[in-house]
């Protein structure tokens, strides 16, 4: 049964600089980076030194604590450098393209309905495939040793200026129902595609077969794979749901079709201080000087991978992010801005806000340029009720948080954290009076469950 | 404004941390924040924020507060020429009346209110700084709203130092024990109210504190007030109906009267229009309903404020009120459900005390208990206990107390309904 949920909380922040509805090709990369960091809690083992050859669908490292789980190279080339931070933890492992070879590790096609789970499973670990697929609880890869309750798919993102997978993936019908009969091969209950109610999604979305299609309606994070799973099949503890990206179905999908790994990615550039703002073909991976050099409206900006309430800021010559399908170009607001005309007592036409002390509440078309000022500083804890207009879960954000800040683990359990990634409370973070990091502390409380409890 | 734009930005690293300056960051932090949004930018999370913050929200309510501060100070000045007029009736006879006079009472008010508004917020700030320097951190807002609230709320006539002694103890007692702003239990401004109203009985309530100059004018007048003068406030007047000798304005009644001869007595003295608009003696701010409803509407139109309390409150004192009506044991009982919502500080309490949301309910459910049950009790205490007239600071406190009880119950079902989804899934 299909279900349809109207949300009446949640929060868009409508920002300038949208990308149009073009895909051009981006600029070839000269270097892509594998980052560890992407997948929280990962502990890489690197299998190439640096200066050895790759080809594309190459094992470069695996997880030290499950050694099946591996992770690929994209690109045909060398293993450039293994950059390390602090207490010699890998942040990239970055590969130098080469120019002319395109080598690739090819396997046999293989149509994944007429096998098993254990060989699809099988074959997605070694591949590469398997860290598209993310578990909740915990937010983090999905665990192979689990069979998910379901698997949800959100067909749409409602983060500011996300891009439209309605775009993205038209005309991929046939690579995107093979990877759902892939996906449903893993779990004993459905896969779920989540609609949105507001448009009219793409056939490849309304088209699926093998699925379970359910519709949501309402404002960010209406788009949250979280939100969803906790409408359509809320997690109970000791219970698992996998989540995917559409785009990410596709690759899954292409390389049983194909027998090889394509990690071609359309990736939205976006943000008011981004020009020419298309959808760019480009690689997971890439260096993001391809798409965004020469394409800087101002100096002083933040590049960011992903969108800008969760991504992460990679700045000019940084890559793009293993999940993500967007760059986000912002400006800095390193700025002293004084308290009548831009500040605390300023009338604030240029401010977006989600409390009416601003006028943003009078016009709810308006598009902003926001800067990455904090806005003020960090406080404890005084207003109340403004979390709870952004979060349409049944969970109590402050007191979740509280559960958390006190390290209280029957209370986290409680009070729901099996069911929430950070990317839920991202609009708690933003409309947070007392400019708390929400997110940070959400992933402080999962790190503490998965230690103690999982 | 680019001129003191750029000595901030060269005074910043100085007081940074290894700046020459350092030791008096707290301080620079206070002073240069107040005057320009730091350039602070996220690092963690979300990379674009809000724009509100606790500055803004908390000068909001200062904002909320300032009608009812204008009405108290001519309110305070009428009030001490009414006085006036019975001892000098050829100077001031005329000034009996609300409106004649006008320069002459707001001269007096201000002299007589802006003096405890600096106490309120000299004492308070500068324990705060202490704190902040002990901390290391600057000024944090929440006392913003308090040094407003504590001249608001005593009588014009407190003695000065009493204010300095009450602030000071709201502060350090009432919330930087408990670790500063955010982290308090109990409403600062009514810890300082409470503790003059039980260490200092004599200047918070009885008929001598509410219009400003009683005691003078007593003294003047050989040791009484002279005569159809009266120093009560309605609060204290309807109180009297329940024991033997009810009075009403000055004016001893007859404990024989029934209880409709008594309240007409008392409405002939305490008209409700009267009490709306705030021609009434009482706490500074307290007294008009229609000062503290534009503050209200202030509030709620920023959205500072939660609605839910405000709402629940006036519903609870009105509910409890009607069922004391039909109690009827006396007259105090008898008397009309709205009169109790327009006299003394419960219009006050409900939009500016009870909504304080550090110490209020936090939970969306919890927040309408809370404000229906304090609502409630404050005309319980008002009607049930005549020794303490004006139950909204009592029944206000003991809400800030209960506050977490009542959370406790709605996370306890938000808790269970997870639990019963997993049993029946």
């Amino acid at each position: 049964m299909s279900k349809a949920v109207r949300l009446k909380k949640g929060l868009d922040i409508k920002l300038l600089g949208e990308a149009d509805q073009v895909k051009v090709e981006a600029k070839k990369p000269s270097m892509v980076a594998i980052k560890p960091s992407d997948f929280h809690g990962l502990v890489p083992k690197v299998v190439l030194k640096e200066g050895e050859k790759v080809k594309r669908g190459e094992v470069v490292f695996y997880d030290k604590y499950n050694k099946d789980l591996k992770f690929v190279s994209p690109v045909t080339g060398t293993i450039s450098e293994v950059v390390r931070g602090a207490k010699r933890r890998i942040l990239e492992i970055r590969i130098k393209v080469s120019s002319t070879e395109d080598e690739v590790v090819q396997i046999d096609p293989v149509d994944p309905s007429s096998i098993s789970r254990d060989e699809v499973k099988s074959i997605m670990l070694a591949n590469g495939l398997w860290p598209f697929l993310k578990q909740r609880p915990l937010d983090k890869i999905a665990n192979p040793a689990v069979t998910p309750k379901s698997i949800f798919i959100s067909s749409f993102d409602s983060a500011p200026l996300a891009p439209d997978y309605d775009f993205i993936l038209h005309g991929q019908d046939q690579f995107f129902q093979h990877g759902l009969n892939a996906l449903a091969k893993l779990t004993d209950g459905k896969v779920n595609i989540t609609l949105n109610g507001k448009g009219s999604p793409d056939e490849c979305f309304q088209n699926a077969k093998n699925v379970e299609i359910n519709k949501i309606i309402g404002k960010h994070p209406a788009g949250n794979v979280g939100t969803q799973i906790h409408h359509f099949d809320p997690i109970n503890k000791g219970e698992f749901v996998f989540t995917v990206n559409p785009q990410d179905v596709v690759t899954i999908g292409k390389f049983f079709a194909e027998g090889q790994f394509d990690p071609s990615r359309i990736v939205a550039l976006t943000g008011s201080e981004a020009n020419s703002r298309k959808y760019y073909k480009t690689i997971i991976g890439a260096q993001l000087d391809t798409i965004v050099s020469g394409n800087l409206a101002s100096e002083n900006v933040r590049v960011i991978s992903g969108n800008a309430l969760t991504g992460e800021a990679v700045g000019e010559n940084g890559f793009l992010g293993f999940y993500d399908a967007q760059i986000t170009v912002l400006p800095e607001g390193d700025d002293h801005k004084f308290f009548l005309t831009e500040g605390w007592l300023a009338p604030g036409f240029d401010k977006h806000s989600s409390h009416r002390l601003f006028p943003a509440w009078l016009m709810p078309n308006k598009k902003y340029r926001l800067d990455t000022n904090l806005n003020g500083e960090e406080r404890g804890f005084v207003v109340t009720g403004e979390m709870e207009k952004v979060l349409p879960f049944d969970i109590l954000p402050m007191q979740l948080i509280k559960a958390i800040m006190v390290n209280d683990i029957d209370a986290m359990e409680e009070l729901g954290i099996y069911e929430i990634a950070p990317e839920d409370f991202a609009l708690c973070e933003y409309v947070c009076t007392s400019k708390i990091s929400i997110q940070e502390k959400i992933r402080e409380g999962l790190d503490v469950i998965e230690e103690e409890c999982m | 404004m680019k001129a003191l734009k750029k000595v901030i930005q060269n005074l910043d690293p100085k007081f940074e941390k290894g700046g020459k300056w350092e030791k008096m960051y707290p301080l620079y932090e206070s002073l240069s924040t107040f005057l320009f949004t730091p350039k602070h930018v996220t690092t963690k999370g979300s990379h674009i924020r809000d724009g509100v913050d606790l500055k803004r929200t908390m000068f909001m309510v200062v904002i909320a507060m300032i009608p009812a501060l204008l009405f108290g100070i001519y309110n305070t000045g009428h009030w001490h020429y009414e006085l006036q007029s019975y001892l000098n009736p050829e100077q001031y006879g005329t000034y009996r009346d609300y409106m004649i006079g006008f320069g002459d009472k707001v001269l007096y008010g201000v002299l007589q209110v802006l003096p405890i508004l600096i106490v309120s917020y000299g004492v308070g700030l500068a324990i705060e700084f202490v704190f902040g320097f002990m901390r290391g951190h600057g000024l944090h807002e929440g006392f913003l709203v308090s040094g407003m609230l504590i001249p608001l709320i005593m009588p014009a006539d407190v003695p000065l130092w009493m204010v300095g002694v009450a602030t000071a103890f709201a502060v350090v007692i009432g919330k930087e024990v408990f670790g500063g702003t955010g982290m308090n239990i109990v409403n600062i401004a009514l810890t300082a109210r409470a503790f003059l109203f039980f260490a200092y009985p004599t200047a918070m309530s009885g008929d001598k504190v509410w219009k400003s100059g009683t005691s003078d004018i007593i003294a003047q007048n050989g040791g009484t007030l002279p005569d159809g003068a009266s120093g009560a406030t309605a609060l204290g007047d309807i109180a009297s109906f329940v024991g033997d000798s009810p009075v009403v304005a000055g004016e001893a009644l007859s404990s024989s009267l029934s209880s409709a001869e008594l309240l007409q007595k008392f409405e002939g003295a305490y008209d409700p229009l009267h009490a709306i608009i705030g021609m009434i003696p009482g706490s500074v701010g307290e007294t008009s309903v229609i000062a503290i409803l534009i503050g209200a509407a202030i509030l709620l139109y920023t959205g500072v404020a939660s609605w839910r309390i405000i709402l629940s409150f006036f519903a609870g004192g009105f509910a409890f009120a009607l069922l004391m009506n039909l109690v009827g044991a006396n007259a105090y009982m008898d008397m009309p459900a709205y009169y109790h919502l327009i006299i003394g500080g419960f219009a006050f309490g409900a939009v500016f005390m009870a909504t304080d949301p550090v110490t209020a309910a936090q939970t969306q459910y919890g927040k309408l208990w809370y404000g229906f049950l304090g609502g409630g009790l404050a005309i319980l205490i008002r009607v049930l206990n005549p020794a303490y007239p004006e139950g909204v600071m009592l029944a206000i406190l003991f809400m800030n107390i209960m506050a977490p009880l009542i959370d406790h119950y709605v996370v306890q079902a938000n808790i269970s309904r997870r639990k019963k989804r997993f049993k029946t899934a």
